[in-house]
């Protein structure tokens, strides 16, 4: 009797303390600013159609080319429809990485936010619909850093 | 509702290896059927990884990311036992979360 007593006296504090927790993140402010980050992707930068807009829409209009960031990526891809593609940032502090293609329909493929105790590297796998230069697009300390390579796709399969 | 997601989460030397493979169509929107119809776009728009409970890396994607995504990342501080946890959402609201122990 008394010990359930006191376990439902603890459950209640913790449940207690997670909405107090929840509820000091949403007052300071980290809430609502994660969520109003995600839509904004969501709308203005996955639709923008070149590079350049779309790291406009991220923010990032002229950003510094840095020999710090590697592309790990074929130079020939056979399939285009699988395109491994590897980001690495030894830039410090490093904040979001972004991957661009130019040659298809939207620029922006993926965008990652690293926070606090993720290493800044990623990788995926894309579409390419064609041969095209891709863009790592790196925030550090605030500013924009973004490297190039060129990715050569061989629908065919001819190994060209 | 979508088929479970593989992740493998190795710890070394203090650095966990994450590497996740999520089962997804991701249909880009840009396709046509055989009687010239666009397939509607579908596709993963957010993924979330999530260490012991404390978010390390969200991503954003668009239709461009591969059918079955594969996604691989570094986690600092991580050891054997620890939970990783991996969320993600598509456009049309479906998600997702798996869990898996580092080794």
């Amino acid at each position: 009797m008394n010990q359930t007593r006191r376990q439902t006296r603890r459950q209640t504090l913790q449940a207690a303390g997670g909405i107090g927790l929840y509820g000091a993140l949403a007052a300071i402010g980290l809430l609502p600013a994660t969520q109003a980050a995600a839509q904004e992707f969501n709308a203005a930068a996955f639709q923008a159609k070149s590079v350049a807009d779309a790291m406009k829409a991220l923010g990032a209009a002229a950003p510094a080319e840095s020999k710090d960031i590697a592309i790990v990526a074929p130079d020939i891809a056979e399939n285009g429809a699988v395109v491994p593609v590897g980001i690495k940032s030894s830039l410090p502090n490093t904040q979001f990485i972004a991957l661009l293609i130019e040659k298809n329909p939207f620029a922006l493929t993926g965008a990652y936010d690293i926070l606090p105790g993720a290493e800044a590297e990623v990788n995926m796998r894309v579409k390419m619909g064609q041969s095209s230069d891709a863009y790592a697009l790196v925030r550090a300390d605030g500013k924009f850093y973004m490297a190039k390579k060129e990715i050569k796709v061989t629908l065919g399969g001819c190994g060209g | 509702m979508a088929d479970p997601m593989r992740i493998r989460a190795v710890a070394k030397e203090g650095v966990a290896d994450v590497r996740v493979l999520m089962a997804h169509e991701m249909e880009t929107g840009q396709r046509k059927d055989a009687s010239g119809n666009i397939i509607p776009a579908w596709h993963i728009t957010e993924v979330t990884a999530s260490l012991n409970g404390t978010k390390v890396l969200v991503a954003h994607w668009g239709p461009a990311i591969s059918k079955n995504p594969y996604l691989q990342f570094k986690v600092k501080g991580a050891k054997a036992g620890d939970k990783v946890t991996i969320t993600w959402v598509d456009n049309k609201g479906d998600k997702r979360t798996d869990e898996a122990t580092v080794t």
